[in-house]
């Protein structure tokens, strides 16, 4: 079982300058990876018997407009070892792009459609890169910070009189 | 036994539109059509305690052989063009319940980009049971509702007099 700081320096020792400094504390401290890189470093990570990361627990995307840069992060967790690492990787904002890491956790084709459908951002090698929840037709990424609702969807108006909306 | 002379006695009169309305009033099938929430509710008004069965109603798999469309729980803007197709594939007459808020009017979620604010604004609705989800009793009420709606429909109209 390694902490946060073990995690980091055994990733560091593989892959050098590719892994971040580790930020934060406790479980959640998470070091950025390099977008082009995480693809191996998730393989490492896993096939690794000091690391043995054999479940992706989480997969998640956050919009930084200000930064120009789209977050994807990753929770992983060791059930045999029992720890967690986070690693997070930056995309620019206007051409999103990640390589998948469904090759490694087969249980990561989802979230990375649904990160695809919400955020927008393309994970490259993916086997089904379709929307997840919205419709196949719907027009731009919700979970954007300056997403603005259509006013209507197929004819069907999205607003309504109501007591919330004055 | 004269069958003829006991016939005075077994005889009942009617209107036409009333005997037909009470047939199909008594076996409105309703349609296995669950969203969220308030299909917990539905199921539980199928189930023995509120039993939907004593007023001749039975859940359906196929809108093909169902009569009221029970819209229960948050209608999404991709739900909703589905539910169209579900509406446009039930043989008419056909009746529309909207179960709960969501239904209604969008209800908690009526903000949300992706949540259709009423199923109105798709299909007609017969129906309005308020409620977050209704309990039992309110949906039953509600299709009590529509039975007494069905039963005074007009199916046999005099033609227009022509001059």
């Amino acid at each position: 079982m390694l902490d946060a700081a073990g995690v980091h320096a055994r990733l560091r020792d593989r892959f050098g300058e590719a892994i971040g400094p580790l930020t934060g504390s406790g479980r959640d401290a998470w070091q950025r990876v390099d977008a082009a890189q995480i693809a191996l470093v998730c393989r490492f990570a896993k096939d690794d018997p000091a690391l043995a990361f054999d479940c992706l627990s989480c997969l998640s995307g956050v919009d930084w407009p200000k930064r120009e840069v789209i977050e994807v992060v990753y929770h992983l967790y060791s059930y045999r070892l029992r720890h967690w690492g986070v690693l997070k990787v930056e995309t620019p904002r206007d051409a999103p792009g990640v390589p998948t890491v469904s090759g490694v956790w087969p249980a990561a084709e989802w979230p990375e459609r649904e990160v695809f459908d919400l955020f927008g951002v393309v994970f490259d090698g993916h086997p089904d890169l379709r929307r997840l929840l919205m419709p196949e037709d719907w027009p731009g990424h919700p979970l954007r910070k300056d997403f603005v609702e259509p006013e209507e969807y197929h004819g069907i108006s999205t607003s309504r009189a109501s007591l919330l909306r004055p | 036994m004269s069958l003829l002379n006991t016939a005075p006695e077994m005889a009942i009169t009617t209107r036409v539109d009333d005997l037909l309305n009470w047939t199909r009033k008594s076996s409105v099938w309703y349609m296995m059509f669950g969203l969220a929430c308030c299909a917990i509710e539905m199921m539980q008004t199928g189930g023995p305690r509120a039993d939907l069965e004593r007023f001749g109603m039975a859940p359906r798999a196929t809108p093909r052989v169902s009569d009221v469309l029970i819209v229960s729980g948050t209608l999404t803007l991709k739900m909703a063009l589905r539910t169209k197709v579900l509406y446009d594939q039930m043989p008419a007459p056909k009746y529309v319940v909207s179960m709960g808020s969501c239904a209604n009017c969008g209800g908690l979620f009526q903000l949300a980009y992706s949540v259709c604010d009423g199923v109105d604004k798709v299909i007609p609705v017969d129906v309005y049971v308020p409620g977050c989800p209704p309990r039992p009793e309110a949906l039953t009420e509600g299709l009590v509702k529509l039975q007494a709606k069905i039963q005074r429909e007009r199916w046999l109209v005099r033609a227009p007099e022509t001059a």
